[in-house]
């Protein structure tokens, strides 16, 4: 599960850090792991000219969410938008076992948060009392 | 961190222990299974699961009920379980131990009847950052709905309570002393006694989380001065689903029922109800009579092995363990470093590795043990991190099992170059 590629990535994050000039941004965490992602894009004429993430998290959740960074710059906002969770796990290229499906998918959900705009992930709306 | 254990009592036949334990025989990916995860739940003896089969094959009948030999046998079983649990306790009576799902259910249970009852707005109720969220959460929202205040005590840096914290808060008036007899996340024992008795100066009813403390050592209600106890009994070689509440007769009798229902009851008219005595009136609906009776051959096993020894030999693990994990490069160990007033509760990390991808390394070596906040999201902040790894003892865990956790260690390491 732990293959070179996955631990580079982890330990050497591409497109990471704050984006200046961000379009569109989304912030989200698990708090079964303590992992936090906020991916932020920057959207000109319908496409991503650049993204960026920032995050802290098991190697799982950092490398997930490095790949995919590296994989939609150049798309367009609908591309992004039609990425699916089976594209995310297959692109990742190690078996998830569903205990760590969540830290695989975390990347995908805040992409996903950016690129429609939202403030809270519908259904999660949901105030702490 | 040089710890020596010198037992007080004879070493525990663990190969004996294990033999009864059929799951522990079982292989993962081919590799046997290391389980070191006791904290969250025990495995089973076959004693308990064959007292469960018994009562399925042999006499099933709903209990209190029916007038047929069946019925009677299965309700004596449920009740011998409940006296069983009582002396394990040493509760003056069998009518204040009331069967409940769990640990949680038991704090539900006194937050809802009792709590409500009796904690008033601007009431004071004092807890501790050890406890597990069970124990937590109910009064943090009790403190809401009434307008209470909910006061956290601290730890020091080895995980032990603030013991002059919690003093001073106790004297400027309390209502209500929530705490944990024993950490799940450090293995921090409290003492209880001492604690119950400044609480009870001031005026405060005490309740006791004893979820890791009743599986592992000897508790009396009664020498502790606690005024409410909960434990669950799957931590304890039980099955999911059995567990109670001790509390003291006088205050179960003022009580309300926290359900409403069959079995609570002693007298229904269209217009009113009158509850049925104790310990029935907080059993509404058909009890979990045969994870019940499985909990009390559970008492049984343990009574028979002695929970001194059960003691004693988890400490003689953590004895063994900590100082050969904490001489381990970027190995950090949260909790006691001494075995004084602690159980068998590993918490740790290693530098560079997230607690998920020590777990998961450790999986593929079948070695089982939590990775994650433990129900302690509180603790986790106070100690500064999201996360740890627990390795958690019991009575049929071995100082192999302990290498095994080092060799893992080293191997976690190795994978991310660390």
């Amino acid at each position: 599960m732990y293959r070179d590629y996955i631990l580079d990535h982890y330990k050497n994050p591409r497109n990471f850090g704050e984006l200046e000039g961000a379009t569109h941004t989304y912030h989200d965490s698990n708090p079964l792991c303590g992992d936090e992602m906020t991916m932020q894009l920057k959207i000109g004429d319908g496409h991503v000219d650049d993204v960026h993430f920032t995050g802290k998290g098991c190697a799982i959740s950092q490398a997930s969410a490095s790949i995919l960074t590296e994989e939609v710059k150049g798309k367009t906002l609908d591309e992004v938008k039609a990425i699916d969770r089976d594209h995310v796990l297959a692109n990742l290229g190690i078996p998830i076992s569903p205990a760590r499906v969540k830290c695989a998918l975390l990347g995908l959900k805040a992409l996903k948060g950016a690129a429609w705009g939202l403030t809270a992930w519908p259904g999660e709306e949901v105030k702490a009392k | 961190m040089a710890v020596t254990v010198k037992p007080q009592t004879a070493p525990l036949d663990v190969a004996r222990i294990r033999a009864d334990f059929p799951v522990l025989s079982q292989t993962v990916r081919g590799k046997p299974v290391v389980y070191l995860d006791n904290a969250a739940t025990s495995q089973k003896p076959r004693q308990v699961i064959d007292a469960m089969r018994r009562v399925f094959e042999e006499h099933n009948a709903n209990i209190h009920r029916g007038v047929y030999e069946f019925s009677e046998r299965t309700t004596a079983a449920f009740e011998e379980a409940r006296a069983k649990v009582a002396r394990l306790l040493n509760a003056p009576s069998e009518r204040e131990v009331i069967f409940v799902r769990n640990a949680t259910e038991g704090v539900n249970l006194v937050a809802y009847s009792w709590g409500r009852e009796n904690i008033k707005p601007g009431d004071r109720i004092v807890t501790t950052v050890l406890e597990h969220h069970s124990d937590f959460v109910p009064w943090q929202q009790l403190a809401k709905d009434v307008g209470a205040q909910v006061v956290v005590v601290d730890i020091d840096d080895e995980g032990r309570l603030r013991r002059d914290q919690l003093s001073a808060e106790l004297r400027k008036g309390a209502k209500l002393l929530a705490i944990t007899h024993t950490s799940n996340g450090l293995g921090t024992v409290n003492p209880v006694k001492e604690i119950a008795a400044e609480a009870h100066a001031v005026g405060a009813t005490v309740v006791v989380d004893a979820a890791q403390a009743v599986p592992h050592t000897p508790v009396d209600v009664q020498a502790l001065g606690a005024d409410f106890l909960v434990f669950s009994g799957h931590k304890m070689l039980a099955p999911p689903g059995s567990g109670a509440v001790w509390g003291r007769t006088a205050l179960l009798e003022e009580m309300r029922p926290f359900l409403y229902g069959g079995d609570m009851i002693s007298r229904v008219t269209v217009s009113m109800t009158e509850w049925n005595e104790l310990p029935w009136k907080f059993e509404a609906g058909t009890s979990s009579y045969v994870d019940a009776i499985g909990l009390g051959a559970a008492v049984d096993y343990l009574t028979d092995v002695s929970l001194e020894r059960i003691h004693e030999h988890e400490l003689s693990l953590v004895g063994y363990l900590l100082p050969r994990l904490g001489e381990i490069p970027g190995v950090t160990i949260y909790g006691p470093k001494t075995l004084e007033s602690r159980v068998g509760v590993v918490s740790f990390n290693i530098e560079g590795i997230h607690p998920h991808d020590v777990a998961t390394i450790f999986d593929r070596e079948a070695v089982c043990v939590r990775a994650g906040h433990h129900c302690n999201q509180p603790l986790m902040t106070r100690l500064g991190v999201p996360a740890t790894t627990r390795a958690s003892f019991y009575l049929y865990n071995t100082i192999e099992e302990c290498d095994a956790l080092v060799r893992v260690v080293h191997a976690a390491k190795k994978v991310f170059g660390v």
